[in-house]
């Protein structure tokens, strides 16, 4: 194995002085060149990212893509997205098949810095729950010693599932299916007795079941799953907007702008809203953007708060409350560094 | 084509160096070989740039790590704490376990078809062509999902399984089967069915030998299985039973005990066995067939009855044209069987191609692992089958 | 004077000929044929009962909604909500006549190449490998002459399914006969590149060969190169099926007698020459059936690319599925993608069958 290391070492040092090194705006100049952005989502997940009954894609990771594409191009429905599942999510993103990865992936420091990624930032706070049958009559996650689990393959909650399993001595079959669609399915037919998953999903997924009454989610959060979109190493300059856009509209919600009132804010005095807004400032020169991307962003997508509610908040059939979510000043601990 | 008289042919310019076909075909044969090293050379130096590029770790020494996630069936022990290098030979083992049930399986059905299209029953062999016309004409991954989520979804939950013989229960959970738990003194009983097929050996050689000496035949099936089974039952009993059943019960969430056949395999062996089995069917159809009538009919003269003649006569010569395509069938079962990643069953492409490359990233090391083992496979087989021919085809005379 | 009057012949006994004669011969000959005609008859029995009770009488035919069926058999409504969804896939509702035109052209194209009677089949054939995939490719595609693009994310279903199958079927074919050429090469180097590339091919299952094609293409290309989805599957079924039809050309070459080589040898052909003119043209003849049979096996392995997540028509279906509006429709839903399956796969082994059978006279 140390021989075919030093040889692929080796091949690799010959190939790397042979290719030209990539500039570091590749990826901006390449999007600007197409167009549109092209975006990873997941195969359809209700609040994240589904396609409606039009084929039209929906959900918080869906604008998080579009805020992206109206601070660069300035037209939030130049997006193309590429439905991935969770197996193939990374090699799409590390082959350069989509540009942002914004697919309720969680942050870890494996993905950091051995898949050669940068998470830009933390779009939903989640954790990892359980989903039981109500007749079971489970009240803890403690009790669930010898249960079979239905999983969705190729995800953090596979590794959490076995560690929390481990750690209290307890046993369980993983029963794993490509998609969460699959997982619910496998769920209502009684493969298994317990569905796990970031809870935000758990609720999504527990309206597709014939009756959502009759199925309880646990108590016990077992992981901390902090979800964001997802860039390649080495554009920093992509990977400086990508973040940005989202800290856009984090701060656009501190600062009270929204799409509605947005036009209005543009004459405001408040220091902080014009460097936002680009009427002071060149913020978005330094970004190699136009000075009103934020503008664009919250025009055309709304603030952070607008996208939660509209997505998967009390605007939408999930309902889930901010908690975790709400902004620093609220109680939650969505922070944005300062736009300055 | 017109011809018109030929006027004389123009000796062919010698001594040209580029026209001597021997020097061109080493000509054209380096540019070949230089074609075939420059691509590869590309694709490896872009994959190898691309991966520098993107910061993707290189070399398989993600094998030693420890990987983190259950396998829901391993034949070897596994647990949470053991190796990426382990999760490859668990998904190896559960395609190998499910391609050898699956041969054994398809092979017998495929027989059975196979004989059936051609029976004088009318109906028999209407219902054998039905059903190889049917099943070999859906593809394997539409079948597999009618048999896992169709048909085995559809079987009720573990508290209202359905009992066979009051001690295997079939649910939407798989098949909960006893296990045989054996105890000190069953070494005995091994020792008395390795003895009796010795015996039988023995027993065929004895009256093969006779049969040439006086012409008479003794029955032969019946007798090995009598002794087969016979011998090792009376050695269990003498030696005071030594084994116990361990039967599956009903816990808090689930059948506990006994062997527990999930219903991922069974969709996936069903699907396999019933493709695989028209194909198998066609095969021997078209083998017995290939036999020509003459045979049958100097069976018939030599007054041979149905079943001597199907076994002494037909089958044996049959055999030499069923068997090299029959192991075209095992080996397309083998790579059909990773077809078991669409419905979660754990083979190799699952396990290994499947989590494992999501949990490490690795593409390029993992795929080419994956394909690698079905490459061994499969360049074995047909060698073991090139020998195989080769032995038979000596027999001929 | 008597004379004589030659009597009729009697009728064989009347349980040895017509419906009852046949029915003894065939069916009750013997005590095992017996109770194998009772097993049978008892199965046939069970199948159609199901499916008359199950598929017709109970079933429900009327409706848009999952709620407009009993559920006591099937629901076919649900085939029909979700019939354009299963052979177009996800294309523009307003753009679908392109398909249809696409369908339509296909037809008459494979009914010229199939009815004996069509004249100059060398033209139309050649114009089908040629002409119709570009014209079928514009009119999908879009982007020209103010058709409006259609992206190929948005295609899907079974004419998903049978572009991944024709695609396959057509590129693979020059690249079959290099390399089966190459096999039957007298240069060493040629004939163990050939080799090699066959039996790799042939040696893996085609699903990892989609996985390479997915996860790895992207990093052999050059910085910057984008392939889409589909072309990427297409790329890998593509090399995939060339080994295969590889084989199919070699074994049409092999059956072309060693005289055919000899004689073109003694005319001072050249090697292309005697390739071009004399033995491709006969052993292309001899290859049809081998082709359709490679083409079946293709078209049902089409069905794969659901697992890289392309929505062919099994993948279509299985997505419908799990739509929360139309729960448990799992039986009615693989019934279905299985009909068109075999709709397809039976008619083109009946036509290679025959084809067989009529090389075959001809031949002998």
């Amino acid at each position: 194995m140390s021989k075919f290391k030093s040889l692929v070492t080796a091949v690799a040092a010959v190939g790397f002085m042979a290719s030209t090194a990539a500039h570091a705006g590749a990826t901006l100049d390449a999007v600007k060149k197409k167009g549109f952005v092209q975006c990873g989502v997941s195969t359809g997940l209700p609040g994240f990212s589904n396609p409606d009954e039009k084929g039209n894609w929906v959900g918080i990771d869906v604008d998080v893509c579009k805020g992206i594409a109206a601070a660069v191009l300035g037209d939030a429905s130049k997006v193309k997205y590429v439905p991935l599942n969770a197996k193939e999510r990374f090699t799409a993103l590390q082959s350069g098949e989509v540009d942002v990865l914004s697919r309720n992936t969680t942050w870890t420091l494996t993905r950091d810095a051995s898949l050669g990624l940068n998470f830009a930032g933390v779009t939903y706070y989640d954790g990892q729950g359980f989903l039981v049958s109500k007749d079971l009559g489970v009240s803890s996650a403690k009790e669930l010693d010898g249960a079979a689990v239905c999983i969705q393959a190729g995800t953090t909650t596979e590794l959490n599932l076995a560690d929390y399993f481990r750690q209290n001595g307890m046993k369980y079959q993983p029963v794993v299916f490509d998609t969460s669609d699959q997982t619910v399915k496998g769920f209502e037919a009684g493969r298994c007795d317990v569905l796990t998953s970031d809870q935000s999903q758990l609720y999504a997924l527990r309206l597709k079941l014939s009756n959502p009454s009759k199925a309880v989610i646990l108590p016990e959060v077992i992981s901390k799953e902090p979800l964001g979109p997802v860039v390649r190493q080495g554009d920093d300059e992509w990977f400086n907007i990508v973040k940005w856009s989202l800290f856009a509209q984090i701060n656009a919600e501190e600062m009270g702008v929204t799409s509605a009132n947005v036009d209005k804010m543009k004459s405001s005095n408040n220091p902080n809203i014009q460097r936002l807004l680009g009427t002071a400032g060149e913020m978005g020169k330094l970004l190699g953007l136009s000075n009103d991307w934020a503008y664009n962003i919250i025009k055309q997508v709304g603030n952070y708060g607008e996208m939660f509610e509209r997505n998967v908040g009390q605007g939408s059939a999930l309902k889930i409350q901010r908690g975790l979510n709400a902004l620093w000043t609220q109680g939650g601990i969505q922070y944005a560094p300062p736009l300055r | 084509m017109q011809s018109s008289p030929q006027p004389q042919v123009k000796p062919r310019k010698t001594g040209k160096w580029w026209n001597d076909p021997k020097i061109r075909g080493i000509f054209y044969q380096v540019l070949a070989a230089l074609a075939v090293a420059g691509f590869l050379w590309y694709i490896t130096n872009n994959a190898l740039t691309n991966m520098e590029k993107r910061g993707i770790t290189t070399g398989f020494d993600f094998l030693s790590q420890p990987a983190g996630f259950g396998i829901l069936q391993s034949l070897i022990d596994y647990t949470e704490a053991d190796t990426y290098g382990r999760t490859f030979l668990v998904g190896l083992l559960n395609t190998v376990l499910v391609s050898v049930v699956g041969i054994f399986f398809a092979t017998i059905l495929g027989f059975i078809m196979g004989i059936a299209r051609l029976s004088h029953n009318w109906l028999i062999s209407k219902i054998a062509t039905a059903y190889v016309e049917i099943f070999r004409n859906v593809p394997l991954l539409l079948q597999i999902f009618f048999w896992y989520f169709a048909v085995l979804q559809a079987l009720p939950g573990a508290r209202n399984s359905i009992e066979i013989g009051g001690s295997a229960f079939l649910s939407v959970r798989g098949l909960y089967i006893p296990r045989p738990v054996t105890e000190d003194g069953f070494g005995w009983v091994i020792a008395a069915f390795i003895a009796a097929i010795v015996l039988v050996i023995a027993y065929v050689k004895w009256d093969h030998k006779r049969q040439q000496e006086t012409g008479q035949i003794l029955p032969v099936f019946w007798p090995s299985v009598a002794m087969l089974i016979g011998l090792p039952l009376i050695v269990y009993w003498l030696a005071g039973s030594p084994m116990h059943w361990d039967y599956p019960e009903l816990k808090r969430f689930n059948f506990a005990g006994g062997i527990r056949i999930i219903p991922e395999f069974m969709a996936l062996l069903v699907a396999l066995v019933i493709y695989t089995g028209t194909y198998i069917a066609e095969t021997v159809r078209s083998g017995i067939e290939a036999i020509s009538h003459g045979q049958t009919e100097a069976a018939l003269a030599l007054g041979l009855n149905n079943s001597q003649r199907l076994r002494l006569i037909i089958v044996p010569q049959a055999m030499r044209v069923i068997i090299p395509p029959l192991t075209n069938q095992y080996l397309n079962l083998t790579k059909n069987s990773s077809l078991a990643t669409a419905i979660g069953y754990p083979d190799l492409v699952s396990v290994f191609a499947g989590t494992t490359l999501n949990q490490t990233g690795q593409a390029v090391e993992i795929i080419l692992m994956t394909m690698a083992v079905y490459l061994t496979l499969s360049l074995t087989t047909s060698a073991f089958m090139n020998w195989y021919n080769k032995r038979i085809a000596l027999v001929e005379r | 004077m008597t004379t004589f009057t030659p009597k009729p012949d009697l009728p064989p006994p009347p349980n040895t000929v017509g419906v009852v004669g046949w029915v003894r011969a065939n069916l009750f000959n013997s005590v095992p044929n017996i109770i194998m005609t009772f097993v049978g008859l008892y199965v046939i029995w069970l199948a159609a009962y199901w499916i008359i009770d199950w598929g017709i009488l109970k079933a429900d035919f009327v409706g848009d909604k999952a709620s407009d069926c009993s559920r006591e058999g099937a629901c076919w409504v649900f085939i029909q909500a979700w019939f354009d969804r299963f052979i177009y896939g996800f294309f523009p509702d307003e753009e679908i006549w392109r398909v249809n035109v696409v369908f339509v052209l296909a037809g008459i194209l494979l009914a010229a190449l199939i009815i004996e009677a069509v004249p100059h089949k060398g033209k139309i054939a050649l114009f089908s490998l040629i002409g119709f995939p570009i014209i079928a490719f514009f009119l999908l595609h879009g982007g020209w002459f103010g058709l409006e693009t259609v992206e190929t994310e948005k295609w899907g279903g079974l004419m998903l399914t049978l572009v991944l199958a024709v695609v396959g079927i057509v590129a693979s074919f020059p690249i079959g006969i290099a390399f089966a050429l190459g096999r039957r090469s007298n240069m060493p180097i040629i004939r163990s590149i050939s080799i090699v590339y066959i039996e790799f091919w042939r040696g893996v299952p085609l699903i990892t060969v989609l996985f390479m094609a997915s996860v790895m293409l992207p990093l052999f290309m050059t910085e910057g190169t984008d392939l889409n989805k589909l072309i990427r599957a297409m790329i890998g079924i593509t090399l995939f099926q060339g080994a295969y039809m590889a084989e199919v050309v070699r074994g049409g070459l092999q059956a072309i007698p060693k005289g055919q080589y000899e004689a073109a040898d003694a005319l001072g052909l050249s090697y292309w020459q005697k390739m071009g003119l004399i033995i491709l043209p006969q052993a292309l003849k001899l290859m049809i059936p081998g082709i359709v049979n490679t083409f079946i096996a293709l078209f049902k392995d089409t069905s794969l690319v659901l697992i890289i997540g392309l929505f062919d028509l099994l993948s279509i279906v299985q997505s419908a599925l799990t739509n929360p509006d139309w729960p448990g429709f799992a039986t009615e839903g693989y019934l279905f993608a299985g009909f068109v399956f075999w709709t397809f796969c039976f008619g083109m082994s009946r036509y290679s069958q025959r084809l067989e059978a009529k090389l075959n006279t001809s031949h002998r």
